[in-house]
């Protein structure tokens, strides 16, 4: 299925990315151009094939659910674009 | 003597048990280099009053006979990686500013080896790229060009500024990092020797995460012998990072005899390509020859989805993109652009921070995951992957290694390639399918283009077999004896 401008949006909406509606066309079309691509995928028969989790065949390893290493909270706060009083500050999101 | 900046790690370190020179002299040698060599853009970040103290530590270290295998080596590190208090920012606008409270593993295992950093390298923005055009630090340029044409080259990428910097003699050596072919590529077009360990080998903490199925860090040198060197130093287990591997680290060095006598060489049908320049064709059969020449076993193999290899990464690196590309949100760390409205703020700061390439990557991601087409795209994809790593699997229970060309071309020039980004894209078209496995990789530069550029032959290995792969690669440095030098680079310069 093609990509419209509609799905653009929405791709864009659930990306988190601001679109301008004047960028829609282009990109939707370099989409396009990229999935039509990627489409040849469909002509392999994967039947029973399981999909891969994993490329190295090793058990998750498990440790002990301790704190070993603290980064300093100023340390952290200090990359932060808007903090105060050791907290990081974002817009007003309950009314 | 020959000049400091032209030395090995190898040559270099020798010299400094030796004492024919200090390590403060071989890191301020690299410090001219670097200064006279800016117009390269191949650093975005120097760091040399720091590397000034690291060596002057190496020689403190030296004197009391306590040095490491790298010690006052002067390095030049990707900017992927997390450097303690040191500019760290994947050349996106988006992490503006960031200088990390923590240094990445790899990079903590070369200053425990006795490693200077020089300072941090230009790279394709977020590692997505294949020229070093999508930095937002600008485009690095290729010491290389063509013979008799003056235009500036791409260095490869995503690991352009690294190339440049050690092709230039800046840094004795480089770390890169390689998703689907960042360090082999752009070692095949500056001339150096680019290798990409098996997934596992080396610990992904605090490396800035691009895709983390593939996402793996290597070096970039001047010689497979430094190549052995810098990974000695940067693999090993970690426990920060479940993917590593715990398996003991092979002493690579001792591996390389050079001798292929008896080697069951690989030769993929399926990388034939179609309309593949006559002299990347030509490079190979040279190299078949060559090993066929020193009592190899050339074995000619199938590894059928190959041509599958390319769109399903496309598939895959995006959707792992926007997923590890989804904690950029303007609150913790780098850019903000502000509004009241707190998802305006996420779409305004990630519209800003975001270059194109990313912002596309991060919307084909965004959408193979979406609801309906995970099945369709995402888990096909991951079903080709189980394809694509059972054909080498296959071919490896009849070979040792694999040989094949690094890249489809000689680097190309600024400019050229920009506006198709398919067409981009099939520079990895000879490195993305040992990224899907998995496998060890590694660039060796064998021959020139007619136009006087380096290309690199690919030499793939089995898992955690780096040490095979190695020698391999050593005896194609022989036989290649590449000893031509960037036109911009003359002999002695510093």
């Amino acid at each position: 299925m093609a990509i419209d401008k509609a799905t653009v949006l929405r791709i864009a909406k659930l990306a988190r990315i601001e679109v301008a509606d004047e960028a829609t066309d282009g990109l939707a079309d370099e989409l396009n151009a990229i999935m039509a691509w990627v489409e040849q995928l469909s002509e392999v028969d994967t039947e029973g094939v399981e999909p891969m989790t994993s490329v190295v065949d090793v058990t998750p390893p498990l440790r002990s659910d301790t704190i070993d290493a603290v980064v300093p909270r100023d340390d952290l706060l200090a990359n932060a674009p808007n903090s105060e009083d050791g907290f990081f500050v974002v817009p007003k999101v309950i009314e | 003597m020959s000049a400091l900046t032209d030395l090995t790690i190898a040559g270099a370190r020798a010299a400094l048990d030796k004492g024919e020179f200090s390590a403060r002299e071989l890191t301020e040698a690299h410090i001219e280099a670097c200064e006279s060599a800016r117009h390269l853009n191949a650093f975005v970040a120097e760091t040399f009053d720091l590397a000034l103290s690291q060596a002057e530590a190496s020689d403190k270290r030296l004197a009391a006979g306590e040095g490491g295998v790298l010690e006052g080596m002067p390095l030049a590190i990707k900017d992927l990686y997390c450097t303690k208090g040191v500019h760290s920012t994947a050349c996106s606008h988006i992490l503006n500013g960031f200088e990390p409270p923590y240094e990445s593993t790899v990079t903590a295992n070369l200053w425990r080896e006795g490693a200077v950093m020089l300072g941090k390298t230009n790279m394709d923005e977020f590692a997505m790229g294949s020229a070093n055009v999508t930095s937002y630090y600008g485009n690095v340029t290729n010491p290389w060009q063509r013979t008799g044409d003056n235009k500036p080259m791409v260095p490869g990428g995503s690991s352009g500024g690294s190339a440049a910097a050690v092709a230039a003699r800046m840094a004795i050596a480089a770390t890169g990092t390689d998703t689907g072919g960042s360090i082999r590529q752009p070692a095949a077009f500056c001339g150096l020797v680019g290798l990409k360990p098996t997934y596992g080998r080396c610990s992904r903490w605090g490396i800035i995460a691009f895709a983390s199925s593939l996402d793996q860090a290597g070096p970039l040198t001047r010689s497979v012998e430094d190549a052995a060197l810098m990974l000695q130093a940067m693999a090993g287990h970690d426990v920060k990072d479940s993917t590593s591997v715990d398996a003991p680290v092979p002493d690579y060095r001792a591996a390389l005899s050079g001798e292929v006598k008896g080697l069951r060489v690989g030769v993929p049908a399926e990388y034939r390509l179609d309309g593949m320049p006559e002299e990347i064709e030509a490079l190979w059969q040279q190299g078949i020859d060559w090993y066929r020449d020193a009592g190899a076993e050339i074995v000619d193999i199938s590894l059928p989805h190959t041509k599958y290899s390319l769109p399903t990464y496309y598939i895959v690196a995006p959707a792992e993109c926007s997923s590890n590309l989804a904690r950029y949100d303007g609150v913790r760390y780098g850019l903000r652009e502000a509004d009241d409205d707190l998802t305006r703020m996420y779409e305004r700061t990630r519209a800003k921070g975001f270059g194109p390439e990313v912002q596309r990557r991060i919307m084909i991601g965004t959408y193979v995951l979406s609801a309906g087409y995970y099945d369709a795209y995402y888990l096909k994809a991951q079903k080709l992957r189980t394809l694509i790593a059972r054909d080498f699997q296959q071919a490896f229970e009849k070979v040792d290694v694999v040989l094949t060309p690094t890249a489809p071309s000689a680097a190309f020039a600024i400019g050229e390639k920009m506006d198709d980004p398919i067409a981009m894209y099939l520079n990895d078209v000879f490195t993305v399918p040992a990224s899907m496995a998995g496998l060890p990789g590694i660039s060796v530069p064998a021959g020139l283009s007619a136009e006087g550029l380096p290309l690199g032959l690919q030499l793939l290995g089995q898992p955690f077999d780096e040490a095979r792969m190695l020698n391999a690669a050593r005896f194609l440095e022989i036989a290649a004896n590449f000893t031509a030098r960037p036109s911009g680079v003359v002999e002695g310069a510093s």
